[in-house]
């Protein structure tokens, strides 16, 4: 058996499970941006609603909401267990970031916004130009948990037979009866991507670091 | 939607039977989380250099990868090395092993948190290392701990979800069963969505209880900077 | 011919159960500078937020150069373009150099022209002895450097009257001074003024009229003599004494 071989079967998943990624996080990104506000500046009735909405997506697995989104979707418009898979994780994800995102909306001191009205802008430019690119940044560090929780929940679309890493390793093993070798390689490329993420994203947020005297 | 209703109890006793599963593998899996979490965390923190390094190495690698890489691991990777475990057991300990990683930094911020200081007072009193962490230590770094710690037993409880894939028959794997034989997929899950939200409702309600009755007034997460 | 600025009539505010102020009436001519004392509680700040509707009154009325700005269908926001406030915690952006705090208004409030905003911004800083630190973040600063940006970027907005709410209260005794002599210089310069605070020096030199609030409504006001050599009634004679005591007294022996 050709080991290099063997390792580039199961690497070449890596551009699935990037792609999962990829399209997973950014949209629960926006989703989770847009609850968060709504969350925070919507008023009672929207602060209730989200509230559900966070308990709800975040009470249930993972695994039953993949089942449950990808079923609606490949039932209703024809989407490839890729596209369905990843859609179903963003929005997945969308409800962790959206508490995130509110959680550090909520840090950034309600100071800001009181000045902020104090010289005429409307709520919304205060939103805008004062308290997001504060939450941003303070977001970062447990935005990159989150990020790294999504690689490797991409591995649950295994389950929708998409051909990513961790299906790459097992179909690899049965060929070569090597399952021991092939799930550790499909371990450490896991591994590499996680590392990868944490660290430049513990780069980014040191580039946005305010200067400050100790 | 009475269709569905009717999938539901229909089910019910199934889903119950694989809920319980679900449940005993929640908590075999955060038992021994917790006791090889400890022992991680007083290696971080006490531990002789290699002692730190096996246990920093330990920690980056199991949160560094997939719960399911995991579980496929010791299910199927295992035998070609002579170690053959049951899907029950293998699963009880991918969990545990998995669960020790994130357990180990909840309890190890708390043990910090307490630290220093009163790692000084029970010495100052004749006690040696390990009593100081046995007696004074521990207890007031485990009652800490259960706020952020309260996390795990509800994150763990949903990430038990994977295991039907190695056949082990808790709630996912009845919810199969019935999305098979039923041919109404989206209903059999959503079944199920319901149980374990039920479930998370009364673990995070018996959670919030414990975390009452274990507060001790003053005590509270500082910055874990000791000065002593 | 001079213009009241201000009108505030039978203003009144509670929260809940308690009445924090009520039917007070105020009037501040151009050029005025108002000094606000009183004990802690007495809602002189709460006052001073009603007046910039940061927040709402509960009754009254009250009028910014003739045009009632308690009415129904105000607009809240352009408002605030012509009242300037400074609070007790600066609240200064903290992701925002010093100039970039004072710039913002101008730009994303007045649509004023980048670089014409640029410019203004400086003028501003230079105004309040800070010009040296325009790049400077609000952590690299000092608290009385804070509070002069603060005070330059609602400047900056050219307020018809500014509001200070406490403005010295959060700051390490020896960087009190330069606060206060920037508030000094703004009143000379004819800025209408009404400042919240317990610096007695500064209401004894600086003020046109001392108001004394206490359990939410005015019980007196006058002139800085009047009230501090003849004061009509035995309450204000008391904190007066009690607060000289502590505060004014080095004033005195200078």
């Amino acid at each position: 058996m050709d080991l290099s071989k063997f390792i580039q079967y199961i690497a070449s998943g890596t551009s699935y499970t990037l792609g999962v990624t990829l399209i997973a996080l950014p949209s629960g990104l926006i989703l989770g941006l847009i609850f968060a506000i709504i969350y925070v500046y919507g008023g009672k009735i929207a602060a209730r609603l989200m509230n559900i909405y966070s308990t709800i997506m975040r009470g249930i697995p993972p695994i039953v909401l993949l089942f449950i989104l990808y079923f609606i979707m490949s039932g209703n418009i024809n989407l490839s267990p890729f596209w369905a898979g990843s859609i179903s994780l963003g929005i997945i994800s969308s409800a962790y970031q959206m508490e995130i995102i509110r959680g550090a909306i909520l840090s950034v001191s309600g100071g800001q916004m009181i000045a902020a009205l104090a010289i005429g802008m409307s709520r919304m430019q205060a939103i805008r130009y004062i308290v997001l690119p504060q939450t941003l940044r303070l977001a970062i560090p447990p935005w990159s948990n989150e990020a790294a929780i999504v690689i490797k929940d991409s591995s649950l679309v295994y389950a929708l037979g998409v051909p990513e890493i961790l299906r790459r390793a097992q179909l690899i093993s049965a060929s070569t009866q090597q399952p021991f070798l092939a799930y550790t390689t499909a371990a450490l490329i896991y591994f590499a991507l996680v590392l990868m993420t944490n660290t430049l994203l513990g780069r980014l947020e040191k580039s946005l670091r305010i200067p400050a005297n100790p | 939607m009475g269709e569905w209703l009717n999938l539901f109890t229909r089910y019910l006793n199934d889903f119950l039977i694989g809920a319980g599963v679900t449940l005993e593998l929640t908590a075999i899996g955060l038992t021994m989380g917790f006791l090889l979490g400890l022992g991680l965390a007083l290696s971080k923190v006490y531990g002789s250099k290699p002692l730190r390094w096996f246990a920093t190495t330990y920690i980056e690698i199991f949160r560094g990868t997939p719960l399911l890489v995991q579980l496929f691991l010791i299910y199927y990777g295992l035998p070609s090395l002579g170690i053959t475990l049951s899907q029950s057991l293998s699963a009880y300990l991918a969990l545990g092993l998995n669960s020790a990683a994130y357990q180990a930094e909840y309890l190890r911020g708390a043990i910090l948190s307490i630290g220093n200081p009163q790692m000084t007072a029970g010495r100052s009193i004749g006690l040696s290392r390990w009593q100081t962490i046995q007696h004074i230590i521990l207890p007031q770094a485990l009652r800490l701990a259960i706020p952020s710690w309260s996390n795990e037993p509800i994150l763990l409880l949903k990430s038990t979800g994977v295991v039907f894939l190695i056949a082990v028959q808790d709630l996912m794997a009845k919810a199969k069963r019935a999305a098979t034989t039923t041919y109404n997929p989206i209903g059999s899950y959503l079944a199920v969505a319901v149980v374990y939200l039920a479930m998370v409702f009364v673990l995070n309600a018996l959670l919030k209880l414990l975390e009452r009755k274990a507060r001790i007034p003053g005590l509270e997460m500082t910055g874990g900077k000791g000065t002593y | 011919m001079v213009n009241q600025i201000l009108t505030i009539k039978n203003l009144t505010k509670i929260y809940g159960d308690n009445i924090i102020f009520q039917d007070i009436d105020l009037a501040v001519n151009e050029g005025d500078t108002i000094v606000i004392i009183g004990p802690s509680g007495t809602g002189k700040s709460t006052l001073l937020r009603c007046i910039n509707l940061l927040t709402k009154p509960n009754g009254g009325q009250i009028w910014l150069d003739n045009e009632e700005i308690t009415r129904e269908d105000v607009n809240e926001d352009k408002v605030r373009q012509h009242i300037g406030m400074v609070f007790q915690n600066f609240l200064l952006f903290s992701h925002l150099t010093a100039l970039d705090n004072v710039k913002l208004g101008l730009v994303k409030v007045k649509k004023m022209d980048k670089a014409a905003a640029e410019l203004k911004a400086f003028q501003e800083l230079e105004r309040v002895g800070l010009s040296d630190r325009a790049h400077h973040f609000p952590g690299q600063l000092s608290g009385g450097q804070q509070q002069r940006v603060a005070i330059a970027r609602a400047l900056a907005m050219d307020p018809r009257i500014m509001l200070f709410d406490e403005p010295t209260s959060a700051l390490d005794p020896e960087l009190i001074g330069e606060v206060l002599e920037v508030m000094r210089n703004l009143s000379l310069a004819g800025m209408t003024m009404v400042v919240v605070t317990h610096e007695m020096g500064f209401a004894r030199e600086v003020a046109d009229r001392i108001v004394f609030m206490e359990k939410g409504s005015i019980v007196e006001q006058g002139s800085p003599d009047d009230l501090f050599n003849r004061p009509k009634f035995q309450r204000t004679r008391e904190f007066l004494w009690k607060i000289t005591e502590l505060y004014g007294k080095k004033e005195q022996e200078k």
